[in-house]
């Protein structure tokens, strides 16, 4: 027959081991003591250290550029305006006086695109529709703010990031990307 | 006797020299009493900084850790909260009772602190009725608990203070049986009694003092309403029990409360069995050379640990011997070693159901608690060996008996009708 008691017994070493696991010291106890161990404490204490997020981590879109920021990939077509589930982005188009598209780098531009940030789903819908990956998903995550249309409303030269940036926290999907691109591209 | 030991009888002698002679006992019962309401707080808010840490480390968790270093402003920040908080009554609750109840529970935790030896001369009130005043003072708290569930006119409120006054009647029978066999062998009630009966031997190394301790210790538990046996405020059956209702400053008057009782009843154990403020009778110096002995001959240690360990032990052995360790130091250390028990408890063992909650202590520690007045007149009245072997026998056999006569025939194994 057990003791009485020893399983309230085993019951608290467990828990003790576990209190012992949390500090240096009491790992070196435990480890004096030939018990194995693991490391206790799982907490990341966030502001200090941060989480290593997964390359496919995704947060809000951002709007791509090759070299200089006017070269941007986008050329206003409005498909993921259209596309987008609740509706937060925005485009015009650059236009001259009589209403013509203008043209930069040989694509139309917009004049306007801005995205709501305090209405994006993070769906990543427009970066799928985007027929010339000018749109990806950023991982830039601590966005808080005190006003909501001051600075929740991304306007063009905030989405603005190069394509170097998307290579650097993507590697895969950059790459995946800029093969597409290179084989849509006309054989000079 | 060293200065170090009478440090604050010293210190409030000196205090009180200042005044005539006729108002020196009213200073001094004024003095007692200001140091025991500023240090009462004080208590109370580490307690729950070292119960979130401790409960933490148990799960892998870092605990409070932003308010300041280690997050040691934590109850500061917490009491400031509690402060500011609004005070909301409910509608059809009793104003006056509602605003009664948490006050009226706090008095007596803090009017415990009166009988408690904290040192060799450091008792506020040498009451010769002082374990009487324990367990008087300490029942008037299910009172307010009571009132204060009836008071705030809510299910949750009323079912906790029902369920905590049925606990708290239950857990005093045996919490004091079991200090039966403490006046029985002491002699005295009075609780600087009890402590200097121990100088020899504390009653916790013997057979009925080990039972009785851990009798005393659980139902002091079970009567401060901690988890194992926190049914009256249960957080996943009745929100918070008898303290629903309450927010703001009452809120943390009911925490303090129950912190301040559990101190109380760490306190008590300590008092009544674990020695109080003595040293452990067999010199420390010798226990440190034991210990030196043990670490360097223990096999399983690594060379360098067993070196250290030695080295250690045999400098803890010379300060030892040339300053003994202040009896306050003694008491507060074992105080909080129980405390940290305690805590341990907690972060261990999932809650009672009730009825387990009312059979440990009707089924199994009331008829121990008899059988170890028994066993303590056994101890008392046979000579060394027999009487110890006699009442260690009896305690195992009729625990080993209790036992088997509360567990149940083991279940069969259930058919089940549509199932199959």
């Amino acid at each position: 027959m057990a003791v009485i008691g020893s399983g309230v017994l085993r019951g608290m070493g467990v828990t003790f081991k576990t209190f012992l696991e949390t500090y240096p010291w009491g790992r070196l106890i435990l480890r004096t003591l030939r018990i194995p161990v693991t490391n206790g404490l799982f907490t990341i204490p966030y502001p200090e250290t941060k989480q290593q997020h997964p390359e496919r981590f995704r947060y809000f879109p951002f709007l791509v550029y090759d070299g200089t920021p006017d070269n941007l990939r986008c050329v206003a077509c409005k498909i993921c305006e259209q596309e987008c589930p609740p509706q937060c982005i925005h485009i015009v188009m650059e236009k001259d006086e009589q209403g013509r598209p203008v043209k930069a780098h040989g694509r139309t531009l917009p004049k306007q695109f801005d995205i709501d940030m305090s209405i994006c789903m993070s769906c990543r819908i427009c970066v799928d529709v985007c027929p010339f990956d000018a749109i990806e998903m950023d991982n830039e995550y601590e966005l808080s703010a005190s006003d909501r249309y001051e600075h929740m409303i991304f306007d063009k030269h905030k989405l603005l990031k190069s394509a170097d940036y998307f290579q650097k926290i993507k590697p895969t999907e950059a790459a995946t990307v800029d093969a597409r691109l290179a084989a849509k591209k006309p054989k000079a | 006797m060293s200065s170090l030991d009478q440090l604050f009888v010293n210190l409030s002698g000196w205090l009180l020299s200042f005044f005539p002679a006729g108002a020196r006992p009213w200073a001094d019962i004024a003095l007692k009493i200001g140091v025991l309401v500023a240090i009462a707080p004080a208590i109370m808010m580490y307690l729950t900084w070292i119960e979130r840490k401790i409960i933490a480390r148990m799960q892998n968790r870092f605990g409070p850790d932003r308010v300041g270093i280690y997050g040691l402003l934590q109850p500061i920040s917490d009491g400031l909260k509690m402060l500011i908080k609004e005070d909301i009554v409910p509608r059809g609750a009793d104003r006056l009772l509602h605003l009664a109840a948490p006050i009226l529970s706090v008095v007596p935790a803090i009017l415990l602190f009166a009988v408690l030896p904290f040192g060799r001369n450091m008792i506020p009130a040498d009451l010769n009725v002082g374990l009487l005043y324990f367990f008087a003072v300490s029942s008037i708290g299910s009172y307010a608990i009571f009132m204060g569930g009836w008071a705030s006119r809510s299910k949750f409120s009323i079912l906790g203070a029902m369920r905590s006054v049925a606990q708290i009647i239950s857990y005093e029978v045996p919490a004091i049986l079991s200090v039966v066999a403490v006046i029985m062998v002491a002699g005295t009630l009075s609780t600087v009694g009890i402590v200097e009966a121990q100088a020899e031997r504390w009653f916790f190394f013997t057979p009925w003092g080990v039972v009785g301790g851990l009798i005393f210790f659980l139902s002091g538990i079970a009567e401060v309403n901690r988890t194992p046996f926190d049914m009256p405020e249960a957080e996943s059956e009745l929100v918070a029990g008898f303290h629903t209702e309450y927010s703001g400053m009452k809120f943390a008057l009911w925490y303090m409360a129950e912190f301040l009782e559990s101190f109380a009843v760490c306190a008590f154990t300590v008092t009544f069995f674990l020695g109080g403020w003595h040293a452990p009778a067999v010199p420390f110096w010798t226990l440190a050379l034991l210990l030196a002995v043990i670490v360097g001959a223990g096999t399983r240690l690594a060379i360098p640990v067993r070196g250290a360990g030695v080295l250690g032990m045999l400098g803890a052995a010379a300060l030892w011997g040339a300053q003994p360790i202040p009896s306050w130091i003694w008491f507060f250390a074992k105080t909080y070693v129980l405390i940290f028990v305690l805590v341990w408890l907690r972060g261990t063992f999932p809650r009672l159901r009730i009825d387990q909650l009312m059979g440990l202590a009707w089924k199994f520690l009331l008829p121990l608690g008899l059988i170890n007045i028994l066993a303590a007149g056994l101890w008392a009245w046979f000579p060394f060996p027999v009487g110890t072997a006699a009442s260690a026998l009896a305690l195992i056999v009729s625990a080993w008996l209790l036992v088997r006569i509360n567990n149940p025939a083991p279940l069969q194994p259930r058919t089940y009708v549509f199932a199959d």
